[in-house]
């Protein structure tokens, strides 16, 4: 990573107006957006290096076909976002919008997705249901027909969906800040927040404490480690999701294919890798470590949609850590009990897509003070008042 | 990173044949406050460190017991039966 030529290092300064922790997409983003607002006294402190964290793990999934109006509104906002990033940030993302498929293989996932296009529709979402004939035009080399454990019944078609190259997003996002005057600082690790008085007023690192008193936690799966230093506790876990690349194939796959009966979802990147994953593990932690039986789970239900694979190789898999809420919504905005200290956490195993849109309603959060309207139904106070934001149906193996 | 646990009836065992129950809590009375029962619903412990959870062994002997276990190494410390002595 030519990090010297993409952003500068700079000595800590002793305070800051906003701190932000946590350089994946989502800190980037919002200090990226804060400076265009104007806000440029601003540090992202990250424990390691830009992108370690889910940011440069992720399958770089984009769509908006969720299933809550909620929902939809906030990631048709990223999209849009998304497809005018490269220009924005003047470097190429990579951003191909070549269609995502949702199968069905029972009539409770068909009545399901046909629920899902009518809320998309309404909500002026490219998204439809479409049957095993058209499934098998738009990817020939599926097993669609072919005798299957669990056959194919309808498809939930949404051709704006597809694939980024998520490096290049975390990257563009972090020179930008920088452009702005945002300071960029890695192997910076926040150890304790200092918030007398119910109010944010500084935060200790490992390179020293920062003045400041707005604090950003942005720290995906670590999110509870940094809420832990102000008690404010969190309706998430941490659990590892797996993700694997085949070695390189000429191109044939130009759609994303996901099914949560098969607990499989695939795709074909740029460089002719198929990348594919599943669920997260389904215990908490903080571990990085890949499983062998997830390499043979995901195996064994990929071939059952593309049984000519079976000589392919698998070139590596890893892990990374996901902040799973109960209802697979993030958690975004101020908190009520510390003035000044914000959260932008909850992204699951779905929150790359959601960075663009995140980023610039948490730039807006914390510049005026008030609350967007479109991160209102994703306060950390939904729990209180029990008003989840119900996307497990439309996120728990499609991310 | 994988792992395996030692329930007690059947011994030790690869991790998925069981399911993960969540951390123990205690449960708020039925008179505590609503705020009580929405954290004791809603809001985890998620430590980066020892935690005492629930585990089922789904697989085999349907069991739900306890184990002590780290969530960055995953060394499980200790396994018992509700309100039993530790089995290992
Ligand atoms: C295998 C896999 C596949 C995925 N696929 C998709 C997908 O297809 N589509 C999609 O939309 N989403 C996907 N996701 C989810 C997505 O990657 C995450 O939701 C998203 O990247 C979270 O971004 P973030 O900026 O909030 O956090 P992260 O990128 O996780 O960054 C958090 C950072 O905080 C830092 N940090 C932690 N503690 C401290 C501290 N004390 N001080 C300073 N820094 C600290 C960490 O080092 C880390 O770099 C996937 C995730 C995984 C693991």
């Amino acid at each position: 990573m030519p990090a010297s030529r993409m952003w500068r290092d700079h000595e800590l300064k002793e305070s800051y107006d906003v701190v932000i922790i946590g350089g994946g997409v989502h800190g980037l983003a919002t200090a990226y957006y804060l400076t265009k607002l104007g806000v440029k006294n601003i540090a992202i402190l990250e424990a390691k290096y830009i992108g370690f964290g889910g940011s440069g793990r992720n399958t770089a999934i984009i769509r908006s076909n969720y299933r809550t109006p909620e929902g939809i509104a906030f990631y048709d906002h990223s999209v849009k976002l998304y497809e005018q990033l490269a220009l924005d940030l003047d470097f190429n993302v990579m951003f191909s919008q070549h269609g995502h498929l949702t199968l069905a293989h029972n009539e409770r996932g068909v009545t399901g997705l046909r629920e899902r296009a009518h809320t998309n529709q309404l909500m002026g979402i490219d998204s439809r249901l479409i049957q095993p004939r058209e499934i098998q035009e738009l990817c020939p080399m599926m097993n669609v027909f072919g005798p299957q454990r669990y056959p194919i019944q309808a498809a939930l078609y949404h051709p704006p969906g597809g694939i980024i190259r998520h490096d290049a997003v975390v990257w563009a996002y972090a020179r930008g800040a920088d452009r702005g005057g945002a300071h960029v600082h890695q192997l910076t690790e926040v150890n304790d927040i200092e918030t007398p008085n119910g109010a944010v007023s500084a935060v200790v690192t490992n390179r020293g404490r920062i003045k400041t008193g707005i604090v950003l936690n942005a720290t995906a799966g670590y999110a509870s480690t940094i809420c832990d230093m102000v008690n404010i506790p969190l309706a998430l876990e941490t659990h590892p999701l797996q993700a694997f690349v085949s070695e390189a194939l000429k191109p044939w796959l130009h759609h994303v294919i996901v099914s949560s009966t098969l607990h499989i979802y695939i795709s074909q990147s740029d460089r002719g890798e198929l990348v594919s994953g599943a669920e997260v593990d389904d215990y908490l932690s903080y571990s990085l470590r890949g499983t062998l039986a997830f390499a043979e789970g995901g195996a064994t239900h990929l071939l059952e949609l593309f049984p000519f694979l079976a000589n392919v190789k698998m070139l590596r898999q890893w892990a990374g850590l996901c902040d799973m809420t109960p209802d697979y919504s993030p958690i975004m905005g101020p908190v009520d009990e510390i003035k000044g200290f914000y959260i932008t956490v909850g992204w699951g195993t779905y929150g790359f897509k959601a960075g663009p849109a995140s980023g610039h309603l948490m730039a807006q959060c914390i510049q005026s003070g008030k609350t967007p309207k479109m991160l209102e139904p994703f306060l950390n106070s939904r729990f209180l008042r029990d008003q989840l934001v119900g996307e497990k149906a439309a996120a728990s193996v499609s991310h | 990173m994988s792992l395996q646990l030692n329930c007690p009836n059947c011994g030790v065992r690869p991790v998925w044949e069981f399911h993960y129950g969540g951390p123990l809590k205690s449960r708020p009375t039925q008179d505590a406050s609503a705020e009580a029962w929405t954290s004791y619903i809603y809001h985890k412990p998620n430590p980066r460190g020892d935690q005492k959870e629930w585990w089922y062994h789904r697989s085999a002997c349907k069991l739900w017991f306890l184990a002590e276990r780290n969530t960055q190494s995953n060394n499980v410390h200790t396994t018992q039966r509700f309100g039993a002595e530790e089995s290992k």
